[in-house]
């Protein structure tokens, strides 16, 4: 089933904006950049509008030595240059060596896909200006076998960036762009509703009350988000901890139970100790 | 009808360009955004806003824009005084005290007797219940309660009734106007690269392939090279604490640009002046230190040396014996400075003052003579100048 507009899925609550963007972005066959804290789903939206959407997803995962041509093809100088050696037949024929890229495999796609390029600040700084023309025109040329590479559809090109480098305003221009910010309350309650449906209802309110008080502390090297909310309540629910556990009359006292969930750096561990102690010690029960 | 709005964008400092504006009436003539004016905000912002930092300005040129209040975009601008919002006092209110304050008019009255109040008011504020600020029973504010108030910057929610999308202004605290991204601070260090080969082999060496096959009677003889790599080496010394507190973030964005730049980087911490020992991690300076002697016998002398530095401090600290703020030091700075360029030929010395300052200052003075004049300003010009003192 095809669905041209896309509006979350069963696991995955998508915000008005949020789905405003990618629809003009689908809608006018351009490029979405999606930026925003780790963790608040940006990889996994991608997955989501493909499947929702019942569209064949191809992911490019950039790393930092990652360059542009590589997403279009490679030329395996190497192996022809070996096959001529042993006097293959496949040898007279350039194209048995050009690889192609995920790029090129989105292009050659008989329907209409997603194509996930994903973390593009990792890359160096030149990457995203090597893929403007291709971006734009969704055409490109190989030069070995003086063939012009065309998009049979324009593929929904989702694009994602943890904010590493800057990217350049000309490849900014042609993109729409979204930032996730950190879901409220009611949009987080959602969020963990599709993840875990048998939630009981007070447990669900108290995880989330004691998630975004350890949010507020001030000057957390990294504030935890939905992905270790999620990893944290699975752990609540394998623990089989109590609700009694979660509520605590001086709320501003209490250290959640598994908290190691939340926090990943042992500085941000030990500043919230150590705020949760004066705490402790300014208001005696 | 979008065309005075654009060029409002671009008024109130946003580089919005032809291209995003065409893109916008693209999506509209699809019809993408004709349900609702909170459609056509989501797609305006995701068309026309490509940095999160400047979500906060656009959410406020929107909200002017369509209310028709375009000529006051100077006074939007300017920014409601920060003290006025910050969080001091917490009101606890009873039930009937809510009660009280239940109703306050509708919201285009509460708007306009904003607007009002804002002229009126030049102070800060906090209780109480006309003027503006923090934890009072006044419809404008934020920490306090009233059910139809206009929230101002408020970090977090309270009573969570604030009314349209744009003006919530959720993006406040991404909002900043750097000049200097660590975008172009890279693309400036980028000139120090020098590419070497290094590494296991894994790249085809061709003219040598070629060579060593016709030398080999035709038979293939492939050779393989390792890829290039940056090979500059730097050495980065940071003045910490005291009067660098005001360019923390410059001196946080110039070390992290480096960082992802210069595969090797060392980098150390002195406080105001070099003596004879500096440190790595700030908390552990008094117990982790390292002698500047072993840095200068470690470190081989092609490896460059930036300093970054206010150079701002008293004389005596730079030229005699135990003129060290925090220390006894047994020989001047002066001395220890000679030692490290002595070492290190490439040097520069990067100042985050303003240059127009550094007449007033006889230590920048000291210290510039000390550095045979090569003291650079911290931007992106003076990093150019002294990127090319240090090739």
């Amino acid at each position: 089933m095809t669905e041209s507009r896309f509006k979350g899925t069963n696991s995955y609550i998508a915000t008005d904006d949020l789905s405003m963007a990618v629809n003009a972005a689908v809608t006018l066959e351009r490029p979405i950049l999606i930026k925003g804290e780790p963790g608040t789903g940006k990889t996994r939206l991608a997955i989501e509008v493909a499947e929702s959407m019942g569209r064949p997803l191809f992911e490019w995962h950039i790393k930092s030595t990652t360059k542009a041509q590589q997403g279009l093809y490679e030329y395996d100088a190497v192996a022809r240059l070996r096959d001529s050696q042993l006097g293959d037949d496949k040898v007279h024929d350039i194209s048995n060596y050009i690889m192609r890229g995920k790029v090129w495999e989105a292009f050659d796609c008989i329907e209409q896909p997603v194509l996930l390029i994903d973390e593009i600040d990792k890359a160096d700084i030149e990457f995203p200006n090597d893929l403007l023309q291709e971006l734009d025109r969704m055409e490109f040329y190989v030069y070995e076998t003086k063939k012009l590479v065309k998009a049979r559809h324009r593929p929904i090109i989702i694009i994602t960036s943890n904010n590493e480098k800057e990217l350049p305003d000309a490849f900014l221009r042609r993109c729409f762009f979204h930032y996730i910010k950190f879901p409220d309350q009611e949009t987080m309650a959602q969020i963990v509703n599709v993840h875990f449906p048998n939630l009981k209802k007070e447990l669900l309110s108290e995880a989330l009350n004691a998630f975004y008080k350890v949010r507020d502390v001030r000057g957390l090297k990294k504030k935890p988000s939905t992905s270790e909310l999620l990893d944290w309540i699975k752990l609540l629910l394998a623990e089989d901890i109590p609700i009694e556990a979660l509520q605590t009359e001086n709320a501003q006292s209490a250290i959640p139970p598994l908290y190691g969930a939340l926090l990943k750096n042992e500085q941000d561990v030990h500043l919230f100790e150590q705020l949760v102690f004066l705490d402790r010690r300014a208001s005696p029960q | 009808m979008l065309i005075p709005f654009f060029y409002m964008l671009r008024e109130g400092g946003m580089k919005t360009s032809i291209t995003e504006l065409l893109m916008l009436h693209d999506a509209m003539k699809s019809g993408l955004a004709s349900q609702s004016v909170d459609d056509f905000y989501f797609l305006a912002r995701s068309a026309l806003v490509k940095d999160e930092a400047h979500l906060d300005r656009f959410d406020r040129i929107f909200g002017a824009y369509f209310k028709g209040v375009d000529d006051s975009l100077s006074d939007l601008l300017q920014e409601i005084p920060e003290e006025w919002l910050q969080l001091q006092a917490e009101l606890q209110l009873s039930e009937e005290e809510k009660g009280l304050i239940e109703s306050m008019g509708g919201f285009d009255e509460l708007m306009k007797a904003l607007q009002e109040r804002l002229d009126e008011q030049d102070e800060r504020h906090e209780g109480g219940s006309k003027w503006i600020g923090t934890a009072g029973m006044s419809p404008f504010g934020a920490y306090g309660y009233n059910p139809e108030g206009v929230r101002i910057g408020q970090q977090g929610s309270r009573n969570r009734s604030a009314a349209k999308v744009w003006e919530k202004r959720e993006y406040r605290n991404l909002d900043d106007s750097v000049e200097l991204g660590t975008r172009n601070i890279k693309v400036a260090m980028r000139r120090l690269r020098k590419f070497a080969r290094g590494g296991a082999a894994d790249q085809l060496d061709l003219s040598d392939t070629i060579d060593k096959t016709a030398r080999n009677g035709g038979m293939l003889d492939i050779r393989m090279a390792p890829e290039r790599h940056n090979a500059v080496k730097v050495l980065l010394c940071l003045d910490i604490g005291g009067s660098m507190d005001d360019h923390v973030r410059i001196c946080e964005e110039t070390f992290s640009a480096a960082s992802s730049e210069f595969k090797h980087l060392e980098y150390f911490y002195f406080h105001n002046f070099v003596y004879e020992s500096m440190w790595k991690d700030n908390r552990r300076r008094q117990s982790e230190k390292t002698s500047t002697l072993d840095i200068t016998h470690k470190y081989t002398s092609d490896y460059k040396l930036i300093f970054v530095g206010d150079a701002t401090m008293s004389p005596y600290e730079i030229a005699y014996p135990g003129g060290s703020v925090e220390h006894w030091n047994e020989e001047p700075g002066a001395v220890w400075i000679k030692r490290l360029l002595n070492t290190y030929p490439k040097a520069v010395w990067l100042n985050p003052e303003p240059k127009i300052r550094w007449d007033y200052t006889p230590s920048v003075k000291l210290v510039r003579d000390l550095m045979d004049d090569r003291m650079y300003p911290l931007t992106i010009a003076g990093l150019e100048e002294g990127i090319k003192a240090l090739r």
